[in-house]
Order: structure tokens, then sequence, then C-alpha cells
């Protein structure tokens, strides 16, 4: 479904990717894994347009995304949850819900789409007129999470959604996705919790410093447990800051 | 009674110069909201109106088409600086927005100058302007009634853009976080033209009263609504609407107050008496009075 070729990639003079390839497959849940810098956000980021790679191909169902804007990839079926959330948050929560769905002409099926979300995300509903910057971070999360399935993506790519959320919190964020992939939705999930995403990707890329250093279903990756550690340290125990 | 009257006169002009004064600063927020730019050739589309209704007005077209045209000007202008001079430098940082907004001030005040005259022309405003009427012992002019009136309803119905369209929350939402909104797939261009176009509009109906006002227009023509659009969206916070308005309406009442209220003697330095108080504002809060999203955000 997807496919990243050898893309090299950076901001300025510095260089975050060198040469990174990786497919996911129709259905897949795919993890992205690595140490902070190691390349994670910056490879989304390229993927879904906001960068363009200096060397290297991107393919979606067969066609280049390169050169493609953020607005075209998003209409070829990929959508992004950002790092941080970035929810729009002097709109409410039904606006953001709203933009999520620009692309889609069917109103009707957006109105049914939105009460969907509410009705999965209790939370949304119940703020559906607050301004989402008033939301906790954990209901940003989900608000963000929300308003990119409004897309109807094919593709779902989720940059670190647990971050600086609460563990009962990234339990429900991890439950969630799991619950997205059965769904249908193939999701590429970057994460900082190493152990949470092996339990539940198809498989996993770890990355370090711009490469793919190994990649795996996750019990080839569990075995291979001293390069994890080796590179990321008791990522675990690691607090994590907003 | 006295005391009423000079009341009631203090509102009226507040509130229709202030309303001018907002719909200036609503024409540069708009813009500065979404691409960080302070484009100071704002006040130049104030002048292409101008320019416009001098041209058509002494005609014989009647003077509300005539301002319809106008307005239709400083519009089509300011999507074709969007198109020409800032869209090739969006990538760039915001100083060179910044300059390339002066650089296309100056060039289009001196080919007014060049092509029109360097001198201020008188230009045929209808008489509706000029004409008072009296309610009780109130003196009103109509021309500030209108401007009162007008500037209302454009903000109610921007309001309502802004609120109620998808291109208008799309609007908003670009001014909180602009690759955001592409990234939901909102087309960078359309969103950024729009903002150029209601800039462009609001200059138009600014000209209008603005010219109204002064009975002529001159290459400089929009230097004091440009000055006065930055002031006012300074003072009400550079990335907020709502700010702007604020602003705007504020510093109208502050005009028009010290008028009143100053001495014969001391009216000559009413501004800097308007850009003291600015200053003193500016000094207890830097921010502006409401406090846009990028700084209010809460993690």
């Amino acid at each position: 479904m997807l496919n990243v070729e050898n893309i090299h990639a950076g901001y300025g003079a510095i260089i975050a990717l060198r040469g990174v390839s990786l497919h996911v497959e129709a259905g897949e849940l795919v993890g992205l894994v690595g140490a902070n810098g190691a390349g994670k956000s910056t490879l989304m980021a390229t993927i879904a347009g906001v960068l363009r790679p200096t060397r290297g191909e991107i393919t979606f169902e067969g066609q280049s995304l390169l050169g493609l804007s953020p607005e075209e990839i998003l209409r070829r079926g990929i959508a992004l949850v950002p790092e941080g959330r970035r929810i729009f948050p002097s709109l409410t929560v039904g606006e953001n819900l709203r933009l999520g769905a620009t692309i889609r002409r069917d109103q009707k099926g957006v109105e049914r789409d939105i009460e969907e979300m509410c009705t999965r995300f209790p939370i949304l509903g119940k703020r559906f007129h607050q301004a989402g910057g008033t939301l906790s971070g954990g209901e940003q999360q989900q608000l963000a999470i929300a308003r990119a399935l409004m897309s109807r993506p094919r593709l779902l790519m989720m940059d670190e959604p647990s971050l600086g959320l609460s563990p009962i919190l990234v339990d429900e964020v991890f439950a969630m996705i799991v619950q997205l992939r059965a769904s249908g939705v193939t999701v590429l999930l970057v994460e900082q919790n190493v152990e949470r995403t092996l339990d539940i990707a198809d498989r996993v890329y770890l990355l370090n410093t711009g490469r793919v250093e190994c990649e795996g279903v996750p019990e080839q990756l569990r075995k291979q447990v001293d390069i994890v550690g080796a590179y990321l340290g008791d990522v675990r125990g690691r607090e994590v800051s907003g | 009674m006295n005391v009423l009257h000079d009341v009631l006169q203090f509102i009226i002009n507040a509130l229709s110069l202030g309303g001018l004064y907002a719909l200036m600063a609503l024409g540069l927020v708009i813009v500065y909201g979404i691409l960080r730019l302070v484009n100071f050739a704002y006040g130049e589309l104030v002048m292409v109106a101008g320019y416009t209704l001098l041209m058509l007005g002494a005609g014989p077209i009647p003077w509300l088409i005539v301002a319809v045209i106008s307005i239709g000007m400083a519009v089509l202008t300011s999507l074709l600086l969007e198109r020409v001079a800032f869209r090739p430098v969006r990538q760039a940082s915001a100083t060179t927005m910044l300059i390339t907004s002066f650089a296309v001030s100056a060039l289009l005040q001196n080919m007014a100058i060049l092509f029109i005259s360097p001198r201020a022309k008188a230009v045929t405003t209808p008489s509706f302007f000029t004409e008072n009427f009296q309610v009780g012992d109130l003196l009103i002019s109509k021309g500030n009634l209108a401007s009162l009136v007008v500037s209302l309803v454009l903000l109610g119905l921007l309001t309502l853009f802004l609120r109620r369209t998808l291109l208008g929350i799309a609007l908003r939402a670009a001014a909180d976080d602009f690759v955001m909104t592409r990234l939901v797939g909102i087309r960078a261009n359309q969103v950024i033209a729009t903002a150029f176009a209601i800039s462009g509009f609001l200059a138009g109906v600014v000209a209008l009263f603005w010219i109204g006002r002064l009975g002529s227009v001159g290459p400089f023509v929009g230097s004091t609504p440009v000055l006065v659009a930055f002031v006012a969206a300074v003072v009400g916070g550079m990335e907020s609407l709502t700010g702007a308005v604020i602003g705007g309406y504020l510093l109208g009442a502050l005009t028009v107050g010290l008028q009143l209220m100053l001495p014969q003697s001391l009216l000559d330095y009413r501004q800097a008496f308007v850009f003291a108080i600015v200053l003193l504002v500016l000094l207890f809060r830097p921010q502006g009075l409401v406090r846009g999203t990028a700084t209010a955000e809460r993690v």
C-alpha cells in the first residue's frame, strides 16, 4: 500500500533521514520505534508532504507522492495525527471535527460520522461546543485522532499518540488503536513506548539516527532486545513532558 | 441636558470612527493571522479604491455603483498583490515578507505620483456625507451614521462567515496552525486568497468613508488608515480578530474623546496624546488586550 524507498530528508543543513525504506501493506498495523531524534517524526512529515525529501521515492497504492502538497496527499487517503496533537485551539470541538472532513462532499455522511465520533469518544460529544484549547491533553488526543478519521483515510499515521498522557489514558489510546485496526484502517504508528508498540503491531521498524536499524515481526525484535536496549535505554521508565 | 447631549454625541462619533478603525484593523489582522505578514501595502488598497472613486465619480454612473466598483478594485488589487508579490516569498522569513510589503506600498504610491499626480485631488462625494440631521438638539452627520451602521453590519456578516461557513472556519483554523490546516486538506492558496480578498474588501469599504470624510484622494491617502489599523491591531492583540475590533473601537473612542476634552490649544497634539495612551496600554499588556491562541494555548 505504502512504499518508502531510500528516503533522504532534513531541515537545511541537518540531515534527519539517511536512506530510509519501509512498506506498509493494506490492513497492517506497523510500528515505528526509536529514540528521540531518530527521524520518526521527520519520516511522517515527509510522507504527509510537509517536508520534501532530497532523495528517494514514496508511492501510495502504486502512485508517487513526491512533489504533492499535504492537501493533495490527504486526498489520496493518508491522514496524519501529528506530534503534539495540534488540534485547532480556538475552534470548537465540533468545528475541529468538521474541518477534518474538509475533503468530503457528502454532507449527510459527514454529519453521521461526527455523531459516530461523539459516540466513540463520548468526551467529544460532551465538549462539542467548547474551544479545543480548553480540552485536557488526553481529550485533545482523542480529538486529534477523531479529526483525522473524519477524512475516512485508508492509511492513518499517528505520531506519538501516547505522548504526555497519564498511564490510564495511554492504555485507552492503545486500545483505541487496536480497535481502529480491527475496523479495517491501516495504521502506521510512531511511538517511543517500544514495549506497548511491540504488543499490538504486526511489524515493527526500529529507526536510529536516520536509518532503519532493524525490522520484523514483534517476536523477532524482542529477540534483538539487546539492540533495543542499547539504543533506547529503559524506554518504559521514560518520563515524558508535554 | 448639556451633559447628556455631549455623551450621546460622543457615543455616536466614537462608534462611527471606531467602526471605521475596526474595519481597517480587521483587514490587516485577517492576513497577519494566517501569514504573519503585516501588509503595509494595505493603505494602498484604500488608495486604489480612492482613485477609482475619483475617476468614475465625476461621470454619469450612480455613486452607489461607483462605490461597488471601487470596492471591487481594492479586492482585485489585493488578490493581485497576493499572487504576484507575496506568494513567491511566502516560504521566506517574516522579515522578507514585511520588506516586500513596504516595497509594494512604495511602488504603488510612486505609480500614483507618476501617472496621476503628486498632489491630492478633490473627489466628488455625494452630499450625503456632509449633510446633518437634527434629533432634538443633537446634530448627527449622515456620513457618521452610515459608517456606524455599515461597520456594525459588516462585522456581523464577517462573524457569520467565520462561524458558519467551512471556508470561514478554515480561515480561523489557518490562523491557529497553518500547516495543520493543510494537513486536514484545506488548500493553502484558497485560504490565503480568501484572506486577501476580505482584506481588500474591507480596505475598499474603509476608502468610501475615509475619502468621504477627507473629500480628496492622493498618493498618500492610505498612510493614515494603515497606521491606525496597525496601532489598533497592536493594542487589541495582533493575533485575535476580536482584539482588532476592540482595538479599533478603543482607538476611535480615544480620538473622539480627546477631541472633545482637550482644550483648543492642545487639540493639534491630539495624536500625540492618543499614542501616549497606546504606549501606556502596551507597557502593561505587551500582548495587546486580547491574547491570541498561539500565546494562550493550553497543554
